[in-house]
C-alpha cells in the first residue's frame, strides 16, 4: 500500500514546463523529506548536479536548486553565496546538526533523498521538460 | 579601482588556514553586508563568489590571511594577503584544472583547480602576486556603476 501511494504522489505536475517545479513536487518526485524548508511552495525554474562547489559557483544561476552529496557546510555556504533556491542531498545523506543549523541561518531550504545523484536528476529532468 | 584614499568603507576579516568549519564565513558576512548598502544583486553575487574562492584559497593553502573588503564610489574591491607556501607558476595555477589540492580539500567540494580562473571570472580587475615560501597577494575589483 506504501508502494502505491507512492506512485501516485509523482504524478507529473501539470505546469511543471512552464513553471518549474515547488519544492513540494521536487520533494515528492524524489519520495524525499524536508530537513527545513520555510516556503515549500517556492518555484524552481533551473535544476544542477555537482559535487564540486567551484562548478556550482561558476556556472549555477541565481534561483538554481543544487543537487548534491557533499553534506557539509561548504554546500550551504555555496548555495549562500551563489543565491541557490536550495538543496537536494542525495543517497539519503543527511545534514549534521551544526549544517542545518546553518541552512536555518541562511534561509536555505534543504531536503534529503534516498536516490542517486543519476537517479534523481533523471526524474527531475523529466518532471521539467514535462515529459 | 580607486586607491585607499577614496575608501568609503572597509572591513577586515581574518581567516585561519585549515579552519574549514568557518571557511565562508567572512564572504557570507560581506554578501549580506553589500545587499544592506543596497548594492546591485548581480554585482554582490559576483563579489561574494570571488570573495568565496579566495577566502578557501587561504583556508586550504595558508598558515593564516587577512581579507579586506573596501568599497569606494567605483567598486568593490577585496584584498586578500595570506602567509603560505606562495604559486610557484601563476601562469600554470590560473588554467582551469591545474590543482595541487589534496584529497581532504576536495572532499570539502573545492580545489579542482577551479579557483584562480573563477575568482577572475568575477572581477572587472584582478591582480595576484606570491613570493614561495612567504604568501600570495590577491586584488579584485568589480564595478559598481
Amino acid at each position: 500500500m506504501a508502494a502505491e501511494a507512492a506512485v501516485q504522489t509523482v504524478d507529473r505536475p501539470q505546469t511543471a514546463s512552464d513553471d518549474g517545479l515547488t519544492l513540494s513536487d521536487v520533494r515528492d518526485l524524489l519520495e524525499g523529506e524536508f530537513c527545513w524548508v520555510s516556503d515549500p511552495s517556492l518555484r524552481v525554474k533551473e535544476i544542477g548536479a555537482a559535487d564540486l562547489m567551484s562548478d556550482v559557483l561558476a556556472l549555477s544561476r541565481p534561483g538554481m536548486l543544487l543537487l548534491t552529496g557533499l553534506n557539509n557546510a561548504q554546500a550551504v555556504r555555496t548555495a549562500a553565496i551563489a543565491d541557490l533556491a536550495g538543496i537536494v542531498f542525495v543517497r539519503g545523506k543527511r545534514p549534521s546538526e551544526e549544517v542545518l543549523a546553518l541552512a536555518r541561518e541562511k534561509g536555505i531550504p534543504v531536503m534529503t533523498t534516498a536516490f542517486t545523484m543519476f537517479q534523481a536528476a533523471g526524474r527531475l529532468y523529466v518532471a521539467m521538460r514535462g515529459g | 579601482m580607486g586607491g585607499p584614499a577614496d575608501t568609503e568603507f572597509s572591513r577586515a576579516y581574518e581567516i585561519r588556514g585549515r579552519d574549514f568549519a568557518n571557511a565562508g564565513r567572512a564572504s557570507t558576512h560581506i554578501k549580506d553586508l553589500l545587499k544592506g548598502m543596497g548594492v546591485r544583486p548581480e554585482i554582490v553575487r559576483r563579489v561574494a563568489i570571488a570573495s568565496y574562492e579566495a577566502e578557501m584559497n587561504v583556508v586550504m593553502y595558508a598558515a593564516r590571511g587577512r581579507l579586506t573588503l573596501r568599497m569606494t564610489p567605483a567598486a568593490v574591491a577585496i584584498e586578500v594577503d595570506d602567509e603560505g607556501p606562495g604559486i610557484p607558476d601563476i601562469e600554470l595555477a590560473m588554467q582551469e584544472g591545474y590543482s595541487t589540492a589534496t584529497h581532504e580539500m576536495r572532499e570539502m567540494g573545492f580545489g579542482a583547480g577551479m579557483g584562480l580562473p573563477n575568482i577572475k571570472r568575477n572581477s572587472d580587475e584582478f591582480t595576484i602576486s606570491s613570493v614561495v615560501g612567504r604568501g600570495t597577494q590577491l586584488r579584485i575589483g568589480v564595478h559598481v556603476g
